[in-house]
């Protein structure tokens, strides 16, 4: 059984700070090279080693991701 | 990536408070102004209290701020609202009013309300986020920018000849008998959020007890003004404020636990004297 997490980006409402980027211990979210409609490099994830820490949700001033966690 | 056995209602372990609204906010992207009005609004929610909590918007870049807060708010004149809170409060001794404010705000032009209020003891709750800048009105130098820090009115540094000293209100109010809980906090870690809310949840208990004035300063960034970007503003903010503005408890209970350090400005006065 393994702990994994994973978290749900509000991308329209993303304005691409990086601010989650720079706390993730765990490297998972990067800036999308892609811009949503604000023209923003939008957050999201890249690899699947999310721990659901929801460290980048209590950083994000925009309050714009949800974080889960499960065991697997 | 989108992991549909992890993404179910019953796994999910943080999600925005409800106690914000939808609006988007007007900030600046990275900037804390959100991340610390997510903190407070957290607390409320967490506390049960959102029917009982009276903000008061500021002048300054959070002018807006209650168009984000779903609790009853008021807009106060700049720097007036302090004393907005203290009518507020008295009028309604069971509910919890709490200001918000910037350090232009609450350090320049509302000095004489915010030293007042906290004199009084007025059983409010003060929330100071300090930048060190005039946001809003576009980078002007506030009472609490660094010596030596660039601002749009001092592009080549504070000079202390000129400019005086940082201001650090944060423990001049604490030395006034009205103020019971005086801390320091900031929001750029996951780390620092939790503590900044454990301080909050603690000011919040200490207005339900009647104890007096609560002061919860956040030291935060401008990246805009400060021409970096946020991640850049966090880090040196880390290597540049926190030296000055300490984080940590300065007054618990009443009596304060960390004094002044006079070894502050004399550092600082040695500073002038080389120029
Ligand atoms: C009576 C009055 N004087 C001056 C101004 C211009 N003004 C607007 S906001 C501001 C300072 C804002 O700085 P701060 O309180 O630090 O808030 P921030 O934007 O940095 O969050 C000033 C001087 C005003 N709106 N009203
Ligand atoms: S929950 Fe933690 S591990 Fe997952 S993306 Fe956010 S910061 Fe990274
Ligand atoms: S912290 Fe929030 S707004 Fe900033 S990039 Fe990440 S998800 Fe987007
Ligand atoms: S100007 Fe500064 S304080 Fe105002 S929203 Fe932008 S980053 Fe925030
Ligand atoms: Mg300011």
């Amino acid at each position: 059984m393994a702990i994994k997490g994973a978290i749900v980006i509000d991308v329209e409402r993303c304005k691409g700070c990086g601010v989650c980027v720079s706390v993730c211990p765990k490297q998972v979210i990067a800036l999308s090279k892609n811009v949503n409609v604000k023209g923003y490099n939008y957050a999201e994830m890249v690899n699947e080693d999310c721990i659901g820490c929801a460290s980048c949700g209590m950083v994000c001033p925009d309050g714009v991701i949800t974080v889960y966690k499960a065991k697997l | 990536m989108f992991n549909e056995e992890i993404v179910k209602p019953e796994n999910l372990v943080y999600k925005k408070t409800d106690v914000l609204t939808d609006v988007v906010m007007h900030y600046c992207p990275g900037c804390p102004h959100g991340t610390i009005h997510r903190i407070i609004a957290e607390v409320i929610d967490e506390m049960g209290i959102q029917d009982k909590a009276i903000g008061i918007a500021p002048v300054g870049c959070s002018v807006l701020a209650y168009n984000y807060f779903n609790v009853d708010f008021v807009e106060a004149a700049h720097g007036r609202a302090p004393a907005l809170a203290s009518a507020i409060q008295r009028l309604h001794p069971n509910h919890h009013t709490f200001t918000y404010q910037g350090d232009g705000d609450l350090a320049a032009i509302g000095t004489a309300e915010t030293i007042h209020a906290c004199n009084r003891g007025e059983n409010i709750i003060i929330f100071f986020v300090n930048n060190a800048i005039y946001g809003m009105t576009g980078g002007q130098m506030a009472p609490t920018t660094l010596v030596g820090m660039p601002s749009a009115t001092t592009p080549y540094g504070r000079r202390v000849d000129l400019n005086g000293w940082p201001l650090q209100i944060t423990e001049l109010v604490a030395q006034l008998p009205g103020t019971y809980y005086v801390t320091r906090q900031s929001a750029s870690t996951a780390a620092d959020v939790r503590k900044a809310k454990a301080a909050v949840r603690k000011a919040f208990e200490n207005q339900a007890a009647k104890k007096g004035t609560q002061f919860i300063e956040f030291v935060s960034t401008c990246n805009s003004g400060w021409k970096m970007t946020p991640v850049q503003a966090n880090e040196w903010m880390r290597q540049n404020m926190f030296p000055k503005y300490v984080l940590g408890d300065i007054k618990l209970e009443g009596e304060i636990v960390r004094p002044y350090n006079p070894e502050d400005s004399k550092v600082i006065r040695d500073l002038v004297s080389v120029k």
